[in-house]
């Protein structure tokens, strides 16, 4: 497969699955992009995803979800191909509050992988007129992750099925 | 915030609980704490929009990864005299197995606590304490500075 038919996919897979696990349409996760190395995702704001009531800042949390799945995207991106795998560690930095009110993005790169373990670095940030503001992060991350090859979702089974109308409601996410 | 200010003056289980009541985040992922003693575990109770996995089924990364900064954040507030919440300024998590879909419990401590900065350390487990899902440790800023933005 040739590298932009695999990113086609990836695109297409992601943007279906973004809505059927539960904590990422639980959140409103949504998927940007894809680039060879790299994801993109976005977390919309919203009030259940504050984390201080005070202020109306999201909680740390919510950008640990959003990077650790751009992370496992970019791995993928990188490989080629989908393989089961699991976060080994992820380290966050919080460089400012993100601004209550603006949607989050955050961009993962995978720039080495080795056998089993693939590294990865990301930034969470805001955007402004279009324009993905990586130099001004709300957070940066470090991740990295063994590679399993244990099971993977079967999208293409579980797309069929969400067409076929057997998902159960409650995975549908049509929560937002 | 006000459920911080009745923490401080009335340090118990209840107003623990109060206190993540409060916080929009903490009560959709339904963490909760119990006090035992001078003992405080924090609790992310199992429901369906945990998920990040659908294959096993596992608890999403994310997640924990939230919960083990939250218990951070209120075993701090718990130990400390502070009148708003601890803020993180980096977390390192380790993954050490998946996280099931079952209630999560977390435990911390304190273990440098400074003036300005508190380091901090937390471990998570499931069925046993001895086989913990995951561990963390992070560095929050415990006062206000002006002119600080973070």
């Amino acid at each position: 497969m040739s590298e932009s038919d695999y990113l086609a996919e990836i695109r297409e897979q992601r943007a279906f699955m973004m809505q059927h696990v539960p904590h990422s349409a639980a959140i409103g996760m949504t998927f940007v992009d894809v680039e060879p190395n790299a994801a993109i995702l976005m977390v919309p704001y919203s009030e259940r995803l504050v984390g201080n009531p005070d202020t109306g800042v999201i909680h740390g949390g919510v950008i640990t979800s959003l990077l650790d799945n751009a992370s496992g995207i970019a791995v993928h991106c990188h490989m080629g191909e989908r393989k089961g795998m699991a976060t080994l560690d992820l380290r966050i930095d919080y460089m400012r509050p993100a601004t209550p009110g603006e949607d989050v993005y955050g961009r993962a790169e995978c720039y080495k992988v080795t056998n089993n373990i693939a590294f990865v670095r990301g930034t969470a940030y805001h955007l402004s007129d279009g324009q993905h503001l990586l130099d001004d992060p709300i957070a940066t991350c470090v991740a990295s992750f063994m590679i399993t090859g244990g099971p993977i979702a079967d999208w293409k089974e579980m797309a069929a099925q969400a067409a076929g109308g057997q998902l159960p409601a409650d995975q549908s996410g049509g929560s937002h | 915030m006000d459920a911080l200010q009745q923490l401080r003056s009335s340090r118990d289980e209840k107003h623990l609980k109060a206190l993540l009541q409060s916080i929009p985040y903490t009560r959709f992922l339904h963490i909760d704490a119990e006090l035992r003693g001078d003992e405080l575990t924090m609790i992310l109770r199992y429901h369906e929009d945990l998920v990040g996995n659908i294959m096993l089924p596992a608890i999403h990364g994310g997640v924990i990864g939230a919960f083990l900064e939250t218990a951070m954040m209120i075993h701090l507030a718990w130990v400390s005299d502070t009148d708003h919440l601890p803020r993180p300024i980096d977390i390192n998590i380790d993954y050490l197995r998946s996280g099931r879909a079952l209630d999560t419990y977390a435990r911390g401590t304190v273990t440098k606590h400074g003036r300005r900065v508190a380091n901090v350390r937390v471990e998570a487990w499931q069925e046993h304490r001895d086989k913990p899902i995951a561990a963390a440790h992070g560095h929050f800023r415990m006062k206000d500075e002006q002119g600080e933005t973070a």
